[in-house]
């Protein structure tokens, strides 16, 4: 579906903050994937994440989404298909708008018309999708957003996002600034969704075992580069320790460091 | 004197409701207004002398008004020049552009022709007190202005561009171009400034290029107002009324200063110094209440 073919950036050329930060990479999403993304700080997983998602074009190299090149394409036109979500639960909603602003709203992508969409038939539609984030948010619909907490204005971001059906959704540590709790149910949540709505999706996370627990496929990156992929019946036989032993492999570095790059929970 | 400040509070209150949608709404403090409000007046001035039906020559000025928020927000989308230089740049082009519309003069005035509020006066005569006519008019065009702000402001359209204002990657993640809705935004708020300068213009009996001068402080100093008085809220109904009553304290302010300033030895010189101290007291009690409020909840707990 996606593929993602001898992509480098480079940022900064011909400076003294030159920095290579995706070096060659190839990749092909497949329809129904749910990918699992580890690598330390500075590894590049962001920064594939925003060539995906048009934030940034590739220095190099091009991205072709079911055989059409995206690759110049801008990031809001994308958006029409492929969804984000990032760490901060504040980017994804407004906060001193009510709740059903903000979903008619992120309801429909594209341009905007003089309508008025917002009616009764809306907001009895919103009540019956909120039920599923059972977080009582469906008797708030006129409460402004800056009143919800991180870990809800994050599971409405998503519920939003998964009801636009994208082609393919970006979650970049999306529940990484959330407290323990809320983190589990917002990635209870993803998997149930993913699950339900057969998403195709790439997930960012620091949290080892969460990479091997979620997703058909896992890939490690570092430095730029995708050093490790798994997938299947190998990733399924994965634990922690096989992880990291596979990284000290490949890069021939300190188990000490392994600790520190892969931050281990 | 009650029914003078009314009148001018309302007619600026306009060019406040535009001040407010770039300033409050879309989070872009343009400057433009101080180029935007003197074109709508001159616009206006020039149609009215060359006899153009006085509903067309506001209907130009409004779109003068637009195409030059629409000039700003083409500078800083497509330029990427910051949204303050990119407002000043027209503003500082529409002084000669304004001049040039009032056919090289810097001061136009229409005593003689036919105005709306003439042709309102007129209407009403015997029936509203003649005092009170400009009034009752200004009254009812300000508030369907307001009422059509409120309606846009509850479309699909209108309320993506308060995202905007925002949360800026919001709107970028639903597909929407933001810089098609800055130019949206920017060009409907100076459009409303244009009338207001319209409307100005023909209160006043003259264009000058020098109308807009310090409009934008006016401007602000009254959306301030407005929302320290009145109560905060999400509605933009709410919102756009404290805005124009804001513009009536304002100008009743002003109005003091201007008449009774004697007695602390203040001329009218000096109010445009009044007006940047008011919204710097503003700023001050404001952010005092806000701290107060930060520290009042950590006690709290």
């Amino acid at each position: 579906m996606i593929q993602i073919k001898d992509v480098s950036m480079l940022f900064n050329p011909g400076t003294v903050n030159e920095n290579l930060a995706i070096r060659n990479i190839n990749l092909k999403i497949n329809e129904g994937d749910f990918i699992t993304v580890i690598g330390s700080n500075g590894a590049g997983k962001s920064t594939l994440f925003n060539l995906i998602a048009g934030t940034i074009t590739p220095s190099q190299g091009s991205i072709q989404l079911n055989q059409r090149d995206i690759t110049r394409e801008p990031e809001y036109k994308r958006a029409k298909y492929i969804g984000r979500i990032f760490q901060n639960p504040l980017l994804g909603t407004a906060s001193n708008m009510s709740l059903e602003d903000n979903m008619m709203i992120t309801y429909k992508k594209g341009f905007k018309w003089l309508r008025r969409s917002l009616n009764n038939r809306m907001r009895d539609y919103f009540k019956t999708e909120l039920v599923q984030l059972r977080m009582g948010l469906e008797n708030r619909m006129k409460e402004n957003l800056a009143m919800f907490s991180g870990g809800q204005r994050q599971a409405l971001t998503l519920l939003m996002m998964v009801l636009s059906k994208p082609d393919l959704i970006l979650l970049d540590e999306h529940t990484a600034a959330l407290d323990p709790k809320n983190a589990e149910i917002v990635l209870e949540l993803t998997d149930k969704f993913i699950k339900e709505y057969k998403l195709t999706s790439m997930m960012i996370t620091h949290n080892m075992s969460h990479a091997i627990e979620f997703g058909n496929r896992l890939l490690m990156m570092d430095k730029g580069e995708i050093i490790y992929e798994v997938q299947g019946e190998e990733k399924r036989n994965l634990t922690v320790e096989k992880l990291i032993d596979k990284f000290h492999q490949i890069r021939h570095t300190s188990f000490e460091n392994d600790r520190t790059l892969l931050a281990e929970d | 004197m009650i029914e003078g400040i009314l009148v001018e509070g309302l007619i600026y209150g306009i060019m406040v409701l535009g001040v407010f949608i770039t300033f409050r709404v879309l989070d872009f403090p343009d400057l433009t207004v101080d180029g935007s409000f003197p074109m709508g007046a001159a616009v206006m001035v020039q149609c009215l002398l060359l006899g153009y039906n006085i509903w067309l020559a506001l209907l130009l000025a409004f779109i003068g008004g637009v195409l030059a928020g629409v000039v700003t927000a083409v500078i800083h989308n497509h330029l990427r020049v910051p949204n303050l230089l990119a407002g000043i740049l027209t503003m500082t082009m529409l002084y000669s552009i304004n001049i040039r519309i009032m056919g090289n003069r810097a001061n136009v005035p229409v005593l003689k022709q036919e105005t709306i509020l003439s042709r309102v006066s007129e209407l009403f005569s015997g029936i509203i007190p003649e005092d009170y006519v400009l009034l009752v008019f200004f009254l009812i065009v300000t508030l369907v202005i307001k009422v059509l702000v409120d309606l846009f402001f509850h479309t699909d359209l209108g309320m993506t561009l308060g995202a905007m204002g925002n949360n800026e990657q919001m709107v970028i993640s639903q597909g929407v171009n933001p810089k098609t809705l800055k130019t949206i935004g920017v060009g409907l708020s100076n459009g409303l400034v244009a009338v207001s300068g319209a409307f100005a213009a023909q209160y006043l009996g003259f264009a000058d290029v020098g109308l807009g001068q310090g409009i934008i402080i006016s401007g602000l100093a009254s959306v301030m107002i407005g929302e320290f008085l009145i109560m905060k809220s999400n509605r933009i109904g709410v919102l756009t009324f404290c805005a124009i009553s804001g513009s009536i304290l304002f100008h009743g302010v002003m109005y003091l200063g201007r008449y009774y300033g004697y007695v602390i030895k203040m001329t009218p010189n000096d109010l445009n110094l009044i007006k940047g101290v008011l919204i710097i007291m503003l700023l001050v009690i404001t952010q005092a209440k806000k701290l107060k409020k930060m520290t009042g909840s950590v006690v709290a707990k």
